[in-house]
């Protein structure tokens, strides 16, 4: 399948009883069965070794893995831009199911080989080329910078690096000249897979993240060009790993001190978590829209934004206020929920709680030089003798509040606003859930303006309800 | 003996013993209590936006809270903000350093941040008088390269990086506020909380942890991968972990039980976990790997329920929207996209 052979492509090719790269090429070469390859005149000259993008198309369709026609383009395309095979006359890694001629690369620069070509290499790479006299062979503008770049980093071993060219452009200067355009250009495409023009895409770099720590034993770490191991080094631009110490006493200590925590932490059963696990999936699955289709739709699909406006807009859908029966967090989360939870608790006149919350909430998000002042005031407002909106909270947080207090930070009032949190939640919460006013929002009947001229508690709402049912 | 000997027999007989107070709570596994549940039926989603525009590979995204914008960073050097509903670039933010391997988005929508081998953290204001987004602050401090950052809010930014620690910045005033330090390995990734309390890291130590934002203690510390944490991100409840590694596999941990409840894997997949992120629910997780794909996962049952396939070289970065409505992956091809 595609999958697999893109697999092929990104793994490490010599895994026992997987389909081999090697082998598709090879069959591809095939004197009889693969594709046309042959020496084509051109101009003044001939160019050797090569065949027509559109007949490479053809000929992996005929290989026995079963490609259809509307992905051989684009895993020829990969198999380029590993390095596979290549244009012959520009720097893109890319198929054309045409005319264009293209060239297969050596077995020796395979990707298949796991080359990881180190910034000496690309040096002395770099250096031979300025020493061959073909203008067609000068230098690109990155290549010229690249080697500016390198010579810089390298100074110290220039004199090694610039002997290895004159010796490879030596031993290149002896083979026949057929035999050497031919290697002029596979070498040239190896590079452009290892150091890609800019502006295309290199398939095979591994991430900046983990270059600096090579650990992949299948890479080939030998030198393209034979440099022994003491003149090559990393890139400049790679940083040494960490190196793992003995840890000492203090630090031995301190990792003591957390596993003797660690095991004296509660640790609730697998099968109570596991079952809060699948309860929540279950009663999130509706709200999933990856699992259940959105009311009305999901925008992104039929391009039509109600759900967005709906869910910006004040008035609350049924669904959504279903969520807040979920639990206070739901509730607290969604800034309606909040205005609604509020406006009840404010009926009930037991709102100073949540107001508490809130303000500590906004504290946390304060810049730095607004805490100080803005921690005075809510203790002002909520835990000071004589508080206009006092709060109720244990006498073991009150005390680390009075404390905290005198050296204001964003946390300060973290004990107290859990301790209120738990409270809500038990009490306030519960309250809210069960009151007409929610159960009116869930049921989605219209809000009546008349409610707010009357004295809101539960019993005259009854009586409300009632005569509006009446009529 | 000697004093060292006998303080590492200490620590390792606390490794033994919290081994065993963990086993001592495995009355069932997930899997025995989720036997009679069926598997999700296939998921199969498609592309319904893709967004062009970088020239290179893309690093990381990240969504707004908004569901609609999100920010990108490549190795172009550009940071890129999107109206993922038009596909419009609404800014484009040429970077100094184009080595960037992380961005963010604040909750606020007032700004994003991104970082990497330049070992910095640079804040970007959106919401400049006069239209222009300029650089508002640059957090140096890290000695290592920046491998993720998360924004708290307007005021306050977690970090982890290439050195091993994660810190926490109060933005402002450019100051470390606590560095979280712990990890025995490069630090690759990070997610907050949803109550925003904690927050849990990723590291190339193999093990996730857990560290309270507020006192810059690790809480918890969970090991069982066999490689680097590439991928790291927390359960909708807020209870679990879940992580993607080098090692092939995604794993999910629980908080409260103090361990490993499953692990995502498959024989046939033999590359590397690189992005995860769970969708609404929970109930899926989407993974990108080094192959191309994504691979979408049946959270409770551990089975494969579908596959993202449409990028042309590694999926690096993947974000579920905050209203769960679609999910965007970004790739080295260059492009990101939009599935649901």
């Amino acid at each position: 399948s595609l999958e697999t052979l893109l697999a092929l492509l990104t793994q490490d090719a010599r895994r026992e009883n997987s389909p081999n790269m090697e082998d598709v090429i090879g069959r591809m070469q095939d004197e009889k069965n693969g594709i046309p390859i042959r020496t084509v005149k051109s101009f003044l000259s001939k160019i050797p070794s090569v065949f027509s993008g559109c007949h490479f198309v053809l000929g992996l369709l005929k290989t026995p893995l079963f490609v259809p026609l509307v992905e051989a383009l684009h895993l020829g395309t990969l198999m380029a831009a590993h390095g596979y095979f290549f244009p012959i006359s520009d720097h893109v890694l890319t198929l054309k199911d045409d005319g264009t001629f293209y060239r297969f690369q050596t077995p020796y620069f395979w990707p298949s080989n796991c080359w990881e070509p180190e910034n000496t290499d690309y040096a002395v790479y770099l250096c031979k080329r300025t020493m061959q006299n073909k203008a067609r062979l000068e230098l690109a503008d990155y290549e010229a910078e690249s080697l500016a770049r390198l010579q810089r980093a390298f100074a110290r071993k220039w004199e090694f690096i610039f002997m290895q060219a004159e010796a490879q452009a030596k031993v290149d200067k002896k083979r026949d000249k057929i035999e050497r355009k031919i290697l002029d250009s596979q070498e040239r495409a190896f590079w452009d897979v290892h150091r890609p023009v800019p502006g295309c895409v290199n398939t095979t770099e591994v991430d900046i993240k983990k270059s600096s720590r090579m650990k992949n034993p299948h890479k080939t770490r030998k030198s393209v060009y034979g440099l022994q191991n003491d003149i090559r080094s990393h890139s400049p631009t790679h940083t040494p790993a960490p190196e793992t110490k003995q840890p000492t006493e203090e630090e031995l200590r301190e990792q003591i001190k957390f596993w003797q925590a660690q095991l004296d932490r509660h640790r609730l059963k697998m099968s109570k978590v596991a079952e809060s696990l699948l309860s929540y999936t279950e009663q999130y699955s509706d709200y999933d829209p990856f699992l259940s289709t959105p009311d009305p739709s999901n925008p992104w699909i039929s391009d039509d934004t109600t759900l967005w406006e709906m869910e910006a807009s004040k008035e609350p859908g049924q669904t959504r206020v279903r969520r807040w029966g979920f639990g206070i967090d739901e509730v607290l989360k969604d800034p309606v929920g909040r205005e609604q939870f509020l406006k009840f608790l404010e009926s009930e006149f037991s709102s100073e709680n949540l107001r508490f919350w809130l303000a500590v909430q906004e504290l946390k998000r304060r810049p730095i030089r607004e805490v100080p002042t803005r921690v005075q005031e809510i203790w002002e407002e909520f835990l000071a003798p004589g508080a206009p909106s006092a709060i109720n909270v244990d006498s073991k947080s009150y005390d680390k509040t009075t404390q905290n207090v005198k050296d204001p930070g964003r946390y300060a009032f973290e004990d107290a606003q859990e301790h209120i949190y738990k409270l809500m939640k038990s009490d306030s919460y519960s309250r809210f859930i069960r009151s007409s006013a929610y159960q009116e929002l869930l049921q989605a009947k219209k809000k009546v303006k008349h409610l707010k001229q009357f004295d809101v508690s539960h019993k005259n709402c009854n009586i409300v309800k009632y005569y509006y049912n009446l009529k | 003996m000697g004093e060292m000997e006998q303080l590492r027999k200490e620590a390792e007989s606390l490794k033994d013993e919290i081994t065993a107070a963990r086993k001592a709570v495995q009355d069932l596994t997930l899997q025995d209590h989720v036997a009679g549940t069926a598997v999700v039926g296939r998921v199969q989603l498609k592309i319904r936006k893709t967004l062009r525009g970088h020239l290179a590979k893309i690093y990381a995204l990240h969504w707004g809270t908004d569901s609609k914008l999100c920010v990108s960073a490549s190795q172009d050097g550009k940071l890129i903000v999107w109206d993922s509903c038009t596909t419009n670039k609404v800014h484009a933010i040429p970077l100094k350093s184009s080595w960037v391997m992380t961005c963010s988005y604040a909750p606020s929508g007032n700004m994003v941040a991104c970082g990497g081998l330049d070992n910095m953290c640079s804040i970007y204001n959106l919401k400049g008088k006069d239209g222009n987004v300029k650089v508002m602050h640059e957090l140096a401090a890290h000695t290592g390269y920046l491998s993720c950052c998360r924004f708290l809010n307007d005021n306050e930014i977690i970090t982890s990086s290439g050195d091993c620690t994660c810190v926490l910045w109060d933005i402002e005033t450019g100051s470390q506020k606590t560095v979280f330090a712990g990890h025995l390995g490069d630090c690759m990734s990070l997610a907050v909380a949803p109550d925003f309390n904690t927050f849990i890291s990723g590291a190339c130590d193999y093990t996730a942890k857990l560290w309270d934002i507020r006192d810059g203690q690790c809480r918890q510390t969970f090991g069982g991968h066999e490689s680097d944490i590439n991928a790291i991100g927390f359960f909708p409840n807020g209870n679990a972990v879940i992580t993607g590694s080098d090692d092939a596999s995604c794993k999910l941990y629980d908080l409260r039980s103090d361990q490993e409840l499953i692990t995502y894997q498959d024989s046939s997949i033999m590359c590397g976990v690189t992005s995860i992120a769970p969708s609404f629910s929970g109930r899926l997780i989407l993974a990108g790997y080094d192959d191309f794909n994504c691979n979408i996962w049946d959270s409770l049952k551990a089975e494969r329920v579908g596959v993202l396939s449409g990028h042309d070289n590694r999926v690096s970065c993947i974000g579920v929207t905050p209203d769960g409505m679609a999910c965007c992956t970004g790739s080295w091809d260059s492009f990101l996209k939009i599935w649901n």
